[in-house]
């Protein structure tokens, strides 16, 4: 018995120092993730937390400007203005019309300051047939 | 070639379906007939898979652009190379793939084990047919790669057509590490398939004895070692391709690959408890479950996009799919636990906190620990949004937090548990085993921190790292001197001789290494620098000890690509050493681009130079710049566990050469020495 409690006591010890480090880096790095039309229904604590948010990128909304880069983003009819501050560039998906997540701190102005973008191409085929039709039947090869 | 691929993979799904029905009706009715024909219906079903993905492989080739999953993924000018990439680079293609080398799985053991073990085979059989089953549903009717490209026509109903080119491969997969990465990924994914059929077959054969995890110790090793090569590879890939100076963010497909690899090592560990002891058999029976349902998690976060899209399921539809197969499976495990859980029962217990056992205990424990941290940290969305209604997702510190105290314990638990005795270890052993090790890791830590190595996890690092190496060389010399000095070899040809008599263990130990190799590796990680510039042409970038000079800029047109090229010389100490050549290429064909990392790459640091773009004011090309210490030893480390399960895997080699000299001196002392040196390789035999 009293090997069993050892074993015990020494489990006790890794799990509970393991989950109170897990905790301390929850609470730091801790996003929540909204919709655009969410964020005017924010109030309080919530204003304040660190956020996810996605959208498509309005065209011919990208602007860059020395030290960051504004953009709006839009989603369920709304519309975001954001302003990118990372350091990293941002990725060559990011373009007109791309799907895009950002996550930063909204500003009590209104403005959203997105530390991280990251973005997905809209997908291909489906909306851009920009390459027509070559013939209307099957191709070669079946 | 489309309809031929079709119908190979409807008939494939029905003759998966008669090898899981017949073979539930054979092991019922005993029908030596219907066993024979389940069995036969299993090989044929793995069959029609290898025809349908080599048709799909055709269409390909033949650039047929009326199929939709090669209008996605393909165009005319990618090369040959990439042709056979874009069959696993989208969704469908992926799932047929993983049905392809789950196949291979599958048919080898069916051919393997054929008139073997004729009281578990049937069982084992049925499992892997269902689990087939679940991907040739998703195959045939959920997300068939053989779908013809259509356009809504003027009544609403769908034209087929055929466009003259395709959209092209992803630019970020179009990397030769792209094109081994996935397969040995997948490879793992799919092979622990085979110790989980041969776990649930045993419990509900109730199959005697430990024999079960005797047939699948080498198919779980190739498995893992798939699983490690992928995850590697995927980590230089990353590196290598999207350019932001790391090999591990955390990302949720990242975690994917990660967990069943956690569980898989704890599952490999585990299972010499109940060789040597009959201990932890429900344990192990659950961490093979475990690892086979976190590899169909794996796959199922991978390709439906549930944690990173910011709606649940909103990506794809195979999801519910997905979750309905791991509740399936999690409910056949359970109920069949539950009916023959008296089977499972330990013949001992644990004596003391000081043996193998409990550092077995421990280095499961903490894997596991890891894998669930891992686990709620991926799934941190999912999981609040049930609980709290919102969606939250926890970043690298929350990872990076639990998970480097894990490796570090691991890393002790490295050097301690092979060396410590089964059941108990006495103080005296303890003392003549790692007196040596930790006075020169001690050493090591005391030389490592006044030359700069000032984080306290690297230098725990630095110190478990040196233990564990030199444990693991004192395990060589002392066995490889009792060799020389029996059969007379030099020294490198009794470490031979040595590691080929025990090959699992001497293997194990190789492994063991090459994860200090990696250790090492991350632990450059916390010295990391970077530095950023708009570069006019002639200026220069100071990174440490290098200075980079931006001579020129040049473009040059490729086959399937342009690419705009910096043309950077490196100096070292003010020194002209080399050229590095970042490069932005463009791709036409779906209007992307995509960065190519220029690498500078030594035991001692990576300089790693990427071409940034052009800035926003200034429209001067920016260069970003890393120094990144230690690197290299991840890569180095990773081709060590290759290398160290492969020897695992070898046949044992018996001592023949020692018996023989020993018989010629004296008959009753060869004998005697026989006994000694076969409790000497075989008792400690893991």
């Amino acid at each position: 018995m009293e090997k069993r409690a050892k074993f015990g006591i020494g489990i006790a010890i890794i799990l509970v120092s393991l989950a109170w480090l897990g905790w301390l880096g929850a609470r730091e790095s801790k996003t929540y993730y909204h919709t655009i039309a969410e964020l005017p229904t924010l109030t309080g604590p919530a204003l304040g937390q660190r956020m996810r948010i996605g959208g498509s990128v309005a065209p011919g909304s990208i602007k860059r400007l020395p030290g960051r880069i504004d953009f709006l983003l839009q989603g369920e009819g709304k519309t975001l203005a954001v302003s990118y501050v990372g350091s990293d560039p941002l990725p060559d998906t990011f373009v007109d019309n791309s799907q895009a997540l950002v996550e930063g701190h909204r500003t009590p102005d209104g403005r959203f300051v997105a530390e991280r973008v990251q973005a997905k191409c809209a997908s291909k085929y489906e909306t851009a047939p920009n390459g027509a039709p070559a013939s209307s039947s099957r191709g070669s090869g079946t | 070639m489309d309809l031929f691929g079709s119908f190979a993979l409807l008939l494939s799904f029905v003759c998966a379906g008669y090898a899981f029905a017949g073979g539930i009706a054979a092991i019922v009715t005993r029908h030596p007939l219907l066993i024979k024909s389940a069995r036969q219906a299993g090989v044929a079903a793995c069959g029609l898979i290898f025809l349908a993905t080599a048709s799909l492989v055709y269409l390909f080739f033949s650039d047929n652009y009326s199929i939709a999953y090669v209008v996605s993924h393909s165009n005319r000018d990618l090369s040959t190379f990439y042709k056979i990439a874009a069959l696993w680079s989208g969704q469908e293609g992926s799932l047929l793939f993983w049905s392809f080398l789950l196949s291979i799985y599958i048919v080898s053991v069916l051919i393997a084990y054929r008139g073997k073990h004729l009281e578990l085979m049937p069982y084992v059989s049925v499992v892997m047919a269902g689990v087939q089953i679940f991907f040739l549903t998703l195959n045939n009717f959920v997300a068939n790669p053989f779908r013809a490209l259509g356009i809504p026509g003027a009544n609403g109903a769908l034209d087929v057509v055929a466009r003259a080119d395709g959209n092209g491969l992803n630019p970020l997969l179009q990397y030769p590490e792209m094109v081994i990465h996935p397969p040995n990924l997948y490879s793992g994914y799919t092979g622990f398939t085979i110790p989980f059929a041969f776990a649930l077959a045993a419990l509900l054969a109730r199959y005697p004895g430990e024999k079960w995890i005797h047939l699948t110790r080498k198919w779980t090793m190739i498995a893992w070692c798939f699983q490690t090569a992928g995850i590697l590879l995927g980590a230089h890939w990353a590196y290598a391709v999207l350019g932001w100076g790391g090999y591990w963010g955390w990302d949720p497909v990242e975690n994917a690959s990660l967990m069943p690899w956690l569980t898989g090592t704890a599952f490999l560990h585990s299972v010499m408890m109940q060789e040597k002891r009959g201990m932890m058999k429900v344990w192990n029976v659950w961490l093979v479950f475990s690892t086979f349902l976190l590899c169909i998690l794996g796959t199922f976060l991978t390709r439906s996009g549930v944690v990173s899209s910011v709606h649940a399921f909103a990506q794809s539809t195979i999801g519910p799919w997905f979750v309905g197969f791991i509740c399936l499976t999690l409910a056949v495990c359970l109920a069949a636990y539950w009916k023959n859980r008296d089977y499972l029962h330990s013949e001992n217990q644990l004596d003391s906190i000081v043996s193998r056992e409990s550092s077995f205990l421990f280095n499961n424990l903490i894997l596991l620990v890891a894998c669930v941290a891992v686990l709620s940290g991926t799934l941190f969305p999912v999981l609040s949004e049930w609980v709290e209604g919102s969606k939250i997702s926890v970043g690298a510190p929350f990872f990076n937090k639990v998970n480097i105290p894990i490796g570090l314990m691991l890393l002790f638990l490295t050097g301690v548990g092979p060396l410590l005795a089964w059941r108990k270890t006495s103080l005296e052993s303890l003392r003549r085993n790692f007196g040596w090790p930790l006075g020169v890791g001690l050493l090591a830590g005391a030389v490592a921190w006044p030359l700069g190595c000032k984080d306290i996890f690297s230098l725990i690092c630095v110190i478990l790292c040196v233990f564990v190496t030199v444990t693991i060389g004192m395990e060589f010399y002392r066995g490889a001197r009792v060799i020389r000095a029996r059969t007379g070899y030099p020294f490198v040809g009794a470490v031979r001789e040595l590691t080929m008599r025990n090959t699992r263990r001497y293997g194990g130990y190789i492994v063991h290494f090459g994860i200090v190799l990696i250790f090492i590796g991350i632990s450059g990680a916390a010295f990391n620098r970077d530095a950023q510039k708009d570069m006019p042409i002639g200026s220069t970038l100071h990174l440490g000890r290098y200075t980079l000079l931006l001579q020129t800029m040049d473009s040059k047109p490729e086959k399937n690509y342009t690419a705009e090229r910096m043309v950077v010389e490196v100096l070292r100490n003010d020194k002209p050493m080399m050229m590095l050549y970042p490069e932005r290429r463009f791709f036409p064909s779906n209007q992307e681009s995509g960065t190519m990392v220029a690498i500078y790459s030594t035991l001692r640091e990576d300089l790693y130079v990427v071409y940034a773009g052009r800035s926003p004011d200034s429209s001067l090309p920016v260069i970003h710049a890393y120094l990144n210490p230690l690197v290299k030893w991840i890569w180095l480390g990773g081709l060590v566990v290759v290398f160290g399960t492969l020897v695992a895997l070898l046949p044992n080699r018996q001592p023949a050469m020692v018996l023989a000299a020993e018989r010629q001196k004296s008959a009753g002392h060869a004998l005697a020495g026989a006994v000694a040196s076969h409790a000497t390789y075989s008792e400690s035999h893991d």
